[in-house]
This record gives structure tokens, C-alpha cells and sequence, in this order.
């Protein structure tokens, strides 16, 4: 496990690099006094125009919730989700302010490339597959999509949506659960899934997830998830 | 009869006791501001962490120390302290044992606080819920692992002493010196500390380190210093991180947050005042900039102007007259400055100033991870080309 987190992390560093030399030309400046030009300094490292998803590590911000995204700033700021350049660049940021910032990438409509598939063995693909679908009801593992959406898109107001992701970023974030450098509000229901999922399953569900088309529509699911498998605190968490 | 006395008994002990614990809500409410003015939370509150329940790394040239917990927890808080054992730690630098503390906690500050306003701090803590979190032993280098040696050190270098009022100067410059002083502990971070870790007798008059940044000279207005400032406007930049085209970042930008936009207007104009009338004094540059040829500078200056074409001109101006968006960078002092330390962090790593009453919605410097360490110093020689 240790060795897996050891692995995204020095993906972490090459693909933050790589993916930062793709974005550094910027596109036409945004007007001035607006929430685009305040954002300069997000899009330093999630860049639109240059989505990398196949080296890339930093994950994409357009089109989720604004609530999820609203938390995660949160926990960065208040230290519950750990990386070092996302604790600095919030940790004196006001809630009212993280707050916009989050729905301006909430309401963010970019297009998104197809995955390029990377080399994954039949097993993996299979057992990915199954996790997501059906997860795995003899470790108590509830299917991915019975809380990310059918199309695994997101569920409005607080769950991100799983596809479109660097596979060594979906790694590094079940890792992160199992250890405790990436938290939510209790109960902490990812933690709890991330403790019975094996390294390989990790591997596997990540590497899935990631050879998945992005669909047409990406926007989250509307409706709320009518009997989830498990309590997530952070599902309902309130907006400033 | 004797059941009834005994009740009487009872509620005259919980009474008594309850006011030995300053269960008094105004005094609790003026000890919630002065810990915001001091800051506690700053070291004694863990990232994430419960607050007061210490755990927080303060990385020293002496090695990292764990701020304590100081929440009334028996076992691992200061639950079972008196206040005179507050008081002490405070004034004196001493633990309950009678221990000395090292100076990592800014008790040479603290002992300037009169004996009220800690007495409040005190009654404010214990009205938190005691959090029972064990505090991790230091990690020191061995030539001050031992505690006693501090004793040494308190003899050398610390006068306790509460702050007297100079009957001669306002009631504002009084209260700013107070604050400053005392609970604001600015000189632990802006003056230079000596081989001891000790402040106070530097001849450089240079400013301090902190987190990777330099904490410049509050007694010189080309650093931090708030001579000739207009009073309103220094003010404004301590209590919103931001005056006109002046703002703060990196670790001052913590402190406005965490503590002085939290302060009575009163008090951070107080605090304004003081520090406008600070006498001012040279800073020393630390070392000299690496000599250049003129071939080489040449070389850095063109370098530097692409870096600057490129990445950023759009904000800061072709001439770095600045814009809405960015600070002016020329003439602008956090440029000039000697140290060129925090230009280094502030182009690498970018960051917002402070989001506050007085600045909600602050813009920020994006991070540039990816210029190499040339491009990086090469855009730095080029924005300070004018500063000689």
C-alpha cells in the first residue's frame, strides 16, 4: 500500500510538471475585476485547455458540484484532505470566497478528451468492472455507481463524479482514504470503503474508471441517492 | 436541617469554584479576543486538529518543536494548572513543574502581558472542552535537548517584566505598544534572532526567518516598517492584508487571517501608531547578490524579460506598472527589498493575501513551478533591474 501511495506520489510530481509546462501559455486574458481572473492562480495546475489524462495527475475541476468542490477546498484549507500547494494556496481564504470559487468551476462546460486507454490486463478489467457495477457484496463493498450515479458522473449537491480522471490520481485518492491523508466529514464512508478494498482492487477499479469514455452528457445526476449503501457525512453538508 | 446546610454548603463550594475558573462570561469573551491577539491557535492548534490541543510542528534552527496542548484536559492539557502556574508560564517562561520553556513559546513577548488580561486568557481556555491529546516529545538537536540549559538561557537573554506605560507618549501609542509588545509577539518573527535564538541585540537590524520566508525589518521603511505611512492606510493593511497597491502573503498573510482582522478597529490602529513610530534603523544586507559580470547580467536580464514577456507581463504590466489584478512591481518595496527570499517564494509558489472584511475576494499570483531555477532567478534580476 505504502509502495502504491510512494508510486502517485512521484506520478504526482512528474505529471504536476508536465501538465504545468502544457498550461503555461495561457489563453486570451480574462476581464479584470471578475471571478475568472481570480481564479488565475487555480488554473496554474487545472488548466482547461490542455487536459492531460493519460500523464496527468491534477485532476480536472469543470462540471462538478459545487458542493463537492466547495468541501474538498474546505478540507484543504482546515487540513483534512493533505497537498501541500492546495493547504497554502486556501489556507486563508474565507468560506464565502472558496464558495464562488467552487460554483465557478461547477458551471464550467469544457469538452473533454477521450481516454487513450491504457495497457490493462483482461482480470484487472473484469474485476475493475465488477467493483464498479456491482462492488463486491461478500467484503461489504458497494458498487461505485450506487452513490457516483449511474453514469458515474456525479450526484448533485455533494458527489463528484468518477470518470474523466488521471488513473494515477484515482489511485493516489483510495490510497490517501486508507491512510488518512484525505478525510471527510464523519462518518467518513470513503475511508470505510477504501479499508476494504485490496491494493489490487485499487489498481484495478482505478484503471477501469479511467478507460471509461467520458459521455456526452457529464453533467451530475440531479436527484439525490434514494437508499445509499452506506451514511456519507459529507453528502449533505451545508453551503455558506 | 444538616442536609440543608450541607446544600447551602454545596452551592456556596460550586459558586466559589466556578468563579476561581472565571466562569465569568464577559472575562471569557475578553480572553477569546487576547488569544486571537497572541495568536495561540496559530502554534497550539494541529493542521486539522482540535483547537488548543496542540501537536503543531514549529520547525526551528534548534530542531521542531510540538506546541503543547493547553486545553483544560488533566492528563494532557494544563487542566490541572492554577492560574498563578499560567501566570508564570507566561511571565516568567516556567512550566507548572517550575521548569524552565523553551523560548520556541514567545513568553519573552508574553511576559510584557498584564496580569488581567492573562488571568482572562486563562478563563477563556478552561471554558473549552478539555481535548485529551497527548503532546509529542520535541525533536532537538542534542546541544539543547537538555531542558535545564534553558535556565542558562533565561539568565542571558530574558528580562521578565509586565509592560509599563510611557506617561509621555498617547494613550494610543501606549495601547499599540501593549499589543505589539506583548500578546502580538511581531518582533518573534521581524528581528533577526541571534546564534542563541534570542532577539534583541542585532546590529544588522535585519528582519527574522519564518517558514522559509524572511519577516522584514519593521524599523526600516524600504522593509516592513510603517513609517510616514498615513495612519488610516497602515491600519487597513494589517487588519484587511491590504492597502492600496501594499498586501501581505505567506506567513503574515496566517496572521492577518488568524488574528488581527479579528481585532477592534481601536486596537489595530493603536497598533499602527506604535509601530509608525518606531525608530528607524539600517538593515544590513545579509549577504551581497552574486556578482555579475555585465556579460552574464546581460544574458540574465534577457532571460529574465522573455520569463517576464511570457508569464508575467498580462497582469503585472509591460513596464510593472501593475493593474487591478496585480501589484506594481516597480518601486514596489517588496521587490527592492535586500532579501530577495520572498520573491522567490511568491514566484514559485504564487498565493492569495488574506481574504477579510476589508478584502473578500482577494486576487492571487499564480504558482510557476515550471520555470527552472535560471528562468527563475533570471526574472527576478530582471524586475529588480532597477533597484541597482
Amino acid at each position: 500500500m505504502t509502495r502504491l501511495i510512494s508510486v502517485a506520489g512521484a506520478f504526482t510530481r512528474r505529471a504536476a510538471i508536465l501538465t504545468l509546462v502544457g498550461m503555461a501559455t495561457a489563453s486570451a486574458a480574462p476581464p479584470t475585476d471578475s471571478i475568472e481572473q481570480r481564479v488565475q492562480p487555480c488554473l496554474a495546475c487545472h488548466g482547461e485547455t490542455k487536459i492531460d489524462l493519460e500523464g496527468g495527475y491534477v485532476p480536472h475541476l469543470a462540471g462538478k458540484p459545487a458542493g463537492y468542490l466547495f468541501n474538498q477546498l474546505l478540507n484543504y484549507r482546515d487540513a483534512r484532505r493533505r497537498h501541500r500547494a492546495m493547504e497554502y494556496m486556501v489556507s486563508h481564504l474565507a468560506d464565502d470566497y472558496l464558495w464562488e470559487m467552487a460554483r465557478y468551476f461547477a458551471e464550467r462546460d469544457v469538452p473533454y478528451p477521450q481516454p487513450a486507454g491504457e495497457p490493462m490486463s483482461e482480470a484487472q478489467r473484469a474485476r475493475g468492472q465488477r467493483l464498479v457495477r456491482d462492488g463486491d457484496p461478500a467484503r461489504d463493498v458497494p458498487a461505485c455507481q450506487a452513490c457516483h450515479g449511474e453514469r458515474l458522473t456525479g450526484v448533485q449537491p455533494n458527489t463528484p463524479g468518477l470518470l474523466g480522471l488521471p488513473r494515477v490520481y484515482l489511485m493516489a485518492q483510495l490510497g490517501s482514504w486508507r491512510v488518512g491523508t484525505r478525510r471527510a466529514a464523519a462518518p467518513d464512508c470513503m475511508h470505510t470503503v477504501a479499508e476494504r478494498l485490496s491494493p489490487q482492487d485499487i489498481q484495478a477499479v482505478s484503471a477501469w474508471l479511467a478507460a471509461q469514455p467520458v459521455p456526452a452528457e457529464r453533467k451530475p445526476a440531479a436527484d439525490p441517492v434514494v437508499d445509499p449503501p452506506l451514511e456519507c457525512g459529507s453528502v449533505a453538508l451545508p453551503r455558506p | 436541617m444538616r442536609s440543608k446546610l450541607l446544600a447551602v454548603v454545596a452551592l456556596f463550594a460550586v459558586l466559589l469554584s466556578a468563579s476561581a475558573h472565571g466562569a465569568d462570561p464577559e472575562r471569557i469573551a475578553r480572553g477569546e479576543y487576547l488569544a486571537r491577539a497572541g495568536n495561540c491557535a496559530g502554534c497550539h492548534t494541529a493542521p486539522g486538529g482540535e483547537a488548543f490541543a496542540g501537536g503543531r510542528a514549529v520547525a526551528s534552527p534548534f530542531g521542531t518543536f510540538y506546541a503543547p496542548n493547553i486545553t483544560a484536559d488533566r492528563a494532557t492539557g494544563i487542566g490541572e494548572w492554577s492560574a498563578e502556574q499560567f501566570w508564570n508560564a507566561l511571565h516568567l517562561g516556567k512550566r507548572a513543574d517550575g521548569s524552565p520553556l523553551y523560548p520556541a513559546c514567545p513568553y519573552p513577548n508574553f511576559t510584557r502581558v498584564q496580569r488581567a488580561d492573562v488571568d482572562a486568557i486563562y478563563a477563556y481556555l478552561r471554558s473549552l472542552p478539555p481535548v485529551r491529546r497527548s503532546n509529542p516529545p520535541h525533536e532537538l538537536s542534542w546541544f539543547v535537548s537538555a531542558r535545564p540549559l534553558m535556565r542558562v538561557w533565561q539568565w542571558l537573554f530574558f528580562e521578565p517584566g509586565e509592560f509599563r506605560e510611557d506617561p509621555a507618549k498617547s494613550g494610543q501609542w501606549n495601547r499599540g505598544a501593549y499589543l505589539v509588545q506583548g500578546l502580538g509577539h511581531c518582533s518573534a518573527c521581524h528581528v533577526e534572532r541571534n546564534a542563541f535564538g534570542a532577539e534583541g541585540d542585532s546590529r544588522t537590524g535585519r528582519g527574522g526567518r519564518v517558514h522559509g520566508w524572511y519577516a522584514p525589518s519593521l524599523y526600516s521603511r524600504a522593509e516592513a516598517g510603517l513609517q510616514g505611512w498615513p495612519l488610516a492606510r497602515a491600519a487597513a493593511l494589517l487588519r484587511h492584508g491590504k492597502a492600496g497597491d501594499a498586501s501581505v502573503m505567506g506567513p503574515m498573510a496566517d496572521v492577518v487571517f488568524n488574528s488581527l482582522q479579528h481585532l477592534s478597529e481601536d486596537d489595530v490602529l493603536a497598533m499602527a501608531t506604535y509601530l509608525a513610530a518606531l525608530p528607524e534603523r539600517p538593515v544590513e544586507p545579509a549577504g551581497r547578490e552574486p556578482r555579475l559580470s555585465q556579460a552574464q547580467r546581460d544574458t540574465a536580464l534577457e532571460l529574465g524579460r522573455k520569463v517576464y514577456r511570457d508569464h508575467c507581463q498580462d497582469c503585472h504590466g509591460d513596464e510593472g506598472q501593475g493593474s487591478k489584478a496585480a501589484p506594481r512591481l516597480a518601486g514596489n518595496r517588496a521587490v527592492a527589498m535586500a532579501d530577495r527570499g520572498n520573491l522567490v517564494q511568491i514566484v514559485r509558489h504564487g498565493g492569495y493575501p488574506p481574504s477579510t472584511a476589508g478584502n473578500p475576494r482577494p486576487f492571487g499570483m499564480p504558482p510557476f513551478y515550471q520555470l527552472s531555477e535560471r528562468e527563475l532567478d533570471a526574472v527576478i534580476t530582471y524586475i529588480r533591474r532597477r533597484e541597482g
